[in-house]
């Protein structure tokens, strides 16, 4: 499947805590509000921007620090398609994939904001339109390219009733 | 083969031989959520379509990040969980009785458990040689529906300690000064796994406050033997028939190792807004501090109250900050109060907050406002982490924060000795 859509552009380190801040906990059952606070230390206006469609591309470690499922969630619920970094925290990687949103280990030093890019999911090939480049990704394991797949690890068990590891 | 302490505790639970690298589906001994994390894990469970827990007297919800509720909301939120466990069977740990880690080791954990938490700090556990690891709330709803969930068997990173701690040097120096060295993605997705002799002397709060902040690093778990320190703690909390005794096999492979003595440790401090970012406190003299916060599930124990205390004794407060302290349990805050140490802190201005969290995810009990200073002995920094991203968060020992109390600047503990 391919994806186009506009980068925003966020630095290394980026925590839980600047994704969805401690500040707003009583939200936390309200994600449509707590979502209009989504990373607003880092950047003021990306919360009421962002576009569905839209990407996040990142620098080391995003999504480091407190458990919250509500980060990837309220990126989710904002429209962010897929999140592009070198690497990811590993709560928050197994939090975005159960919620099905896909995440693209790759350099994203080429990236700046405003870039238009071009997603393929099946093959991991990530096309730079604005600045006509090509990124390779790393793959993910294989069994959560299946929770993935199946849209996030309710749908997964839905369809699957129970875990089954592949091979 | 020989194996490390995670493959060893991942083995005997699925009666399997794994090794790193491995997927495996394991059973959970316990699964927990916290008042954060908990309201969306019940929405999940509700949405997975189960209306049975696998285990309800091994699930649990912890009133302890926002308790006594600062806000309408998340009064309301405690009520969802209350009762979705009158419902389930799942128990609740109200308002005042504590942390989840803190009443985890002293009540539920034994050597060689699965315990899966929605909360990072659920690594803390690791100290009594579980494994045990934090995540979302999706996989803690699965791991309450089905009593299980699946896991990659992570490569381990070895820290061998060795040395004596010289005076005013603690296992928060310790931990920060490895997180300094390795960075806060140094042992990404592997098990922190502690040895050597400084190790094997250690207490078990020691081992927690060390166990609590592998997860700064990166690491799925941080892990400790589980030897005769560990089968004395559970003995002294009622539960020593289910010690059984687990370590790293010689040999193990390991992916990464790094030696560290504890002889040449210094009072070390992490500053704004990233816990690696260390320096050592007679660097930072100059830094003034508006407030002091005691307490965390890292923290928060009589052993660190202790320490504290014996800083703060017959002192006052600087008049410029504010001391905060917060019991990790109902438990601690007995043993404290007995101890007369909550008499010293309040002779010497502190405030006492109930047993919970406190000020160290910025919900309540000491948000700070703009360009205002903390130290806390709690475990992350980051921006925005007390409530304000204007506010500024060092980290450091009880000693230190103890110290820094009564001069307002930051202070190596040292001086007080
Ligand atoms: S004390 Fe702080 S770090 Fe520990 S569980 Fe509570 S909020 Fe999390």
């Amino acid at each position: 499947m391919k994806l186009k859509g506009r980068v925003w552009k966020f630095r290394d380190n980026i925590s839980t805590d600047d994704i969805a801040p401690g500040r707003y906990f009583h939200l936390r059952s309200n994600l449509p509000e707590l979502a209009k606070h989504a990373l607003e230390g880092e950047n003021a206006v990306f919360a009421s921007r962002v576009k569905a469609g839209d990407f996040i591309a990142a620098g080391e470690n995003f999504g480091l620090g407190s458990s919250r499922e509500h980060a990837p969630a309220i990126l989710k619920l904002l429209g962010v398609r897929a999140i592009l970094a070198p690497s990811f925290a590993r709560i928050f990687f197994r939090n975005a994939i159960n919620l099905g949103i896909p995440l693209l280990i790759t350099e994203t030093a080429s990236i700046d904001e405003g870039d238009e890019l071009e997603v393929n999911l099946t093959t991991g090939e990530i096309k730079n339109l604005t600045r006509d480049s090509v990124l390779k990704t790393q793959k993910i394991p294989p069994f959560m390219l299946e929770i993935l797949k199946a849209g996030g690890l309710i749908s997964y068990l839905a369809k699957n009733k129970d875990f089954k590891i592949p091979g | 083969m020989a194996k490390t302490l995670v493959e060893k505790i991942l083995s005997q639970k699925t009666g399997q031989d794994v090794s790193a690298g491995d997927l495996i589906i394991t059973l959970a001994d316990i699964a927990f959520a916290q008042d954060g994390t908990g309201p969306l894990t019940i929405k999940q469970l509700e949405s997975l379509g189960f209306h049975k827990l696998a285990n309800p007297e091994k699930t649990f919800f912890f009133l302890d990040h926002a308790a006594p509720s600062p806000r309408a909301e998340l009064a309301r939120d405690h009520i969802t969980i209350r009762e979705f466990a009158r419902k389930t069977g799942a128990k609740v740990s109200e308002v005042g009785m504590g942390i989840s880690h803190q009443i985890m080791v002293e009540s539920f954990v034994n050597p060689g458990d699965v315990v899966l938490g929605a909360d990072s700090h659920t690594v803390t556990s690791g100290g009594l040689g579980a494994f045990a690891t934090g995540m979302g709330s999706t996989d803690i709803a699965v791991a309450m529906a089905l009593g299980k969930t699946w896991l990659r068997v992570p490569e381990t990173f070895r820290v061998t300690v060795t040395g004596k701690f010289p005076a005013g040097i603690f296992a928060k120096d310790l931990i920060l000064h490895l997180i300094g060295k390795i960075g806060a993605d140094g042992a990404n997705y592997m098990v922190l796994e502690f040895g050597g002799r400084t190790v094997d002397g250690m207490s078990a709060s020691e081992r927690f406050t060390i166990a609590s902040m592998s997860v700064e690093a990166g690491g799925k778990a941080g892990l400790f033997p589980a030897d005769n320190i560990t089968r004395v703690y559970l003995e002294e909390r009622g539960r020593g028939e289910k010690f059984k005794s687990l370590k790293a096999d010689p040999g193990a492979i390991y992916q990464r190792q790094i030696k560290i003595t504890v002889d040449g440790l210094e009072p070390t401090v992490s500053q704004p807004h990233s816990v690696d970012n260390i320096a050592l406190a007679k660097d930072l003299s100059k830094v003034k501090v508006d407030q002091i916060f005691l307490g965390s599930c890292t923290n928060g124990r009589l052993e660190d109250f202790a320490v504290a205390a014996k800083i703060l004794t017959q002192n006052k407060c600087h008049p410029d900050v504010r001391l905060l302290v917060a019991p990790a349990s109902r438990d601690v805050y007995m043993d404290v109060l007995k101890a007369g140490f909550l008499n010293t802190f309040i002779e010497a201005g502190a405030t006492i907050l109930p047993p919970g969290c406190g000020a160290c995810v910025g919900v309540h009990q000491g948000v700070l406002a703009d360009n205002e200073v903390c130290l806390s002995t709690s475990n992350r920094n980051f921006k925005g982490r007390m409530g304000n991203p204007k506010g500024f968060i060092y980290l450091g020992s009880p000693a230190t924060a103890a110290a820094t109390s009564l001069t307002g600047r930051i202070t190596d503990p040292r001086e007080f000795l």
